[in-house]
């Protein structure tokens, strides 16, 4: 298999503090990794690099095999990410919001792939509601619809389920996972959810204080930090005796 | 009643003034500009009330207005995105840092066209003040203020990337700043000798030396515009480069998410 993004020896460092320190790995076609990790460890920030939005230290990113800092608009055209943390302008409607985006990505037949999304998410019943009357799981559920309007290969998310109540949780969960299956969709996807995480992740990246401490399948993690469950082996971790 | 509670709220707003520039310019900056921009107004004016009164004042408040709004065209529309949390969508779209500032001057017009549309007919109606009277010279003069504005929204955007909500209050006050030695309804002569100074290298006090020309004189004012065209392509040149500069380390500092906060 052949890697989508590649990531080698990423470093970040805010004067002294080492958010990022040395972590390297690979995301391969059609598969959700899953980064945990306690407060601080460096998540945000290694997803805003692989975003482009913040420059690393040292180290390298690789997107489509191509090199992130010289390719940028090229990568940025067919990656999106959405986040609980980011929303829409308020007075725009659904409709506008994701028209303004979909025009921003060079949607083909924008208004056609806007429907199907809303659809999607259940919300076609939104479209013309201003952003600024929706709760806040509506308006992650717009952000969403507004991280697949280009047809990604590549979703990041950081903790997109943060503010979604559990059935839509749920379902949010399961339509990425559809998504990825029939169109082999790659997803970086940060959470504090330790059994979504391990519902949803093909494999995972524990980190913590920076660095890479654990990688592998949810099952192989558990067995080598002998958990039950990866809430279980979070714990272990972050609060070793 | 109880006085210690009252004392009580008055400190949290007096805490505030403590380290928030926006509240200390509240209190200090506004009033003294005012006051300088008017004290000079009133300098200008016992020296006996110039002709063409009308067009000298509602010509240059139109004129100021434009510089002002392309401004606030540039700074308002990139708070817009900090306000509502889109900066980060915005900035992982594929739309590169050119094609955003790009955007951004582009708004800046229409805004401007807008608000002269009304200032411009407003004037007309009510004042009988018709500002196509300054012919031809009106088109050079006023690029020149929206370009002018664009350096100054640019650069203000910038500040704001990088100091966060505190710089947010230069995008409402950072053109004042301009106002006294842009001699906008008075003439650099009425200045100071080093303000005098400070105004030659200030593209709109050649503009407005040229309106006042254009008015008293119905000359062309070339050497203004001339003036104030080099000074603009400079400031524009470097404040583009200053944006360039500061974007770079806005993103080595990983500021760009948290602007706003
Ligand atoms: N722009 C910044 N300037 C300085 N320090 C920063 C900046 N961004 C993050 N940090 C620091 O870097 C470290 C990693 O932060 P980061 O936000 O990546 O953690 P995280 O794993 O996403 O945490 P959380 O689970 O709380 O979201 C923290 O110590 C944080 O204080
Ligand atoms: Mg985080």
């Amino acid at each position: 298999m052949n890697a989508i993004a590649e990531v080698l020896g990423l470093t970040k460092l805010f004067g002294h503090v080492r958010a990022v320190d040395d972590v390297s790995f690979k995301m391969y076609e059609g598969e959700i990794l899953g980064l945990i990790g306690p407060n601080g460890a460096g998540k945000t920030t290694t997803l805003q690099m692989l975003l482009g939005l913040t420059t690393p230290t040292s180290g390298e990113i690789r997107i489509f095999g191509l090199e992130l800092g010289s390719n940028r608009e090229e990568i940025l055209a067919s990656v999106n990410f959405s986040s609980s943390y980011i929303s829409l302008p308020y007075s725009l409607t659904v409709r506008e919001n994701l028209m303004v985006f979909a025009r921003l990505y060079g949607v083909k037949r924008p208004k056609d792939r806007i429907d199907e999304l809303l659809r999607i998410f259940e919300i076609e019943g939104l479209k013309n509601t201003p952003a600024r009357r929706l709760s806040s799981g509506q308006i992650t559920r717009v952000c969403l619809c507004k991280a697949l309007l280009n047809s990604p290969r590549i979703l990041f998310l950081d903790e997109p389920t943060a503010s979604l109540d559990p059935d839509i949780a749920d379902k949010t969960r399961k339509l990425l996972k559809k998504i990825k299956d029939e169109k082999g969709l790659s997803i970086l996807y940060t959470s504090h959810n330790m059994k979504e995480m391990e519902e949803m992740s093909d494999r995972i990246i524990f980190m913590d204080r920076g660095r890479v401490i654990a990688a592998g399948r949810p099952e192989d993690i558990k067995k080598e930090f002998k958990g039950e469950d990866l809430e279980e082996v979070f714990l272990k971790i972050a609060r070793p005796r | 009643m109880k006085l210690s509670r009252i004392f009580a709220y008055t400190e949290r707003h007096l805490y505030l003034y403590k380290r928030s520039l926006p509240r200390l310019m509240e209190v200090f900056y506004w009033p003294v500009l005012d006051l300088v921009v008017w004290g000079f107004v009133s300098i200008y004016l016992t020296r006996g009330t110039p002709r063409d009164f009308i067009t000298l004042f509602i010509g240059a408040l139109i004129l100021w207005d434009i510089l002002f709004r392309s401004q606030q065209g540039i700074s308002v529309s990139f708070l817009e995105d900090v306000w509502s949390r889109n900066l980060l969508n915005i900035f992982v779209s594929p739309l590169s840092p050119a094609e955003y500032i790009a955007s951004l001057l582009f708004l800046s017009v229409i805004k401007l066209l807008l608000t002269s549309t009304v200032m411009v007919t407003l004037a007309y109606v009510l004042y009988s003040f018709d500002i196509f009277l300054l012919g031809f010279p009106l088109i050079p003069l006023v690029l020149n203020l929206i370009v002018m504005g664009w350096s100054i929204g640019i650069i203000t955007t910038a500040l704001i990337m990088r100091f966060g909500q505190e710089a947010e209050v230069l995008a409402w006050g950072i053109a004042l700043l301009f106002q006294p030695v842009s001699a906008v309804f008075y003439p650099v002569s009425v200045l100071p000798g080093f303000l005098k100074q400070v105004a030659f290298f200030i593209p709109s006090a050649h503009v407005f030396e040229g309106m006042r020309q254009v008015i008293s004189k119905g000359a062309f004012p070339v050497e203004d515009l001339v003036w104030a065209a080099g000074l603009n392509i400079a400031y524009m040149t470097a404040s583009l480069l200053f944006y360039g500069w500061n974007f770079k380390v806005v993103k080595k500092k990983g500021l760009l998410a948290k602007v706003g906060e």
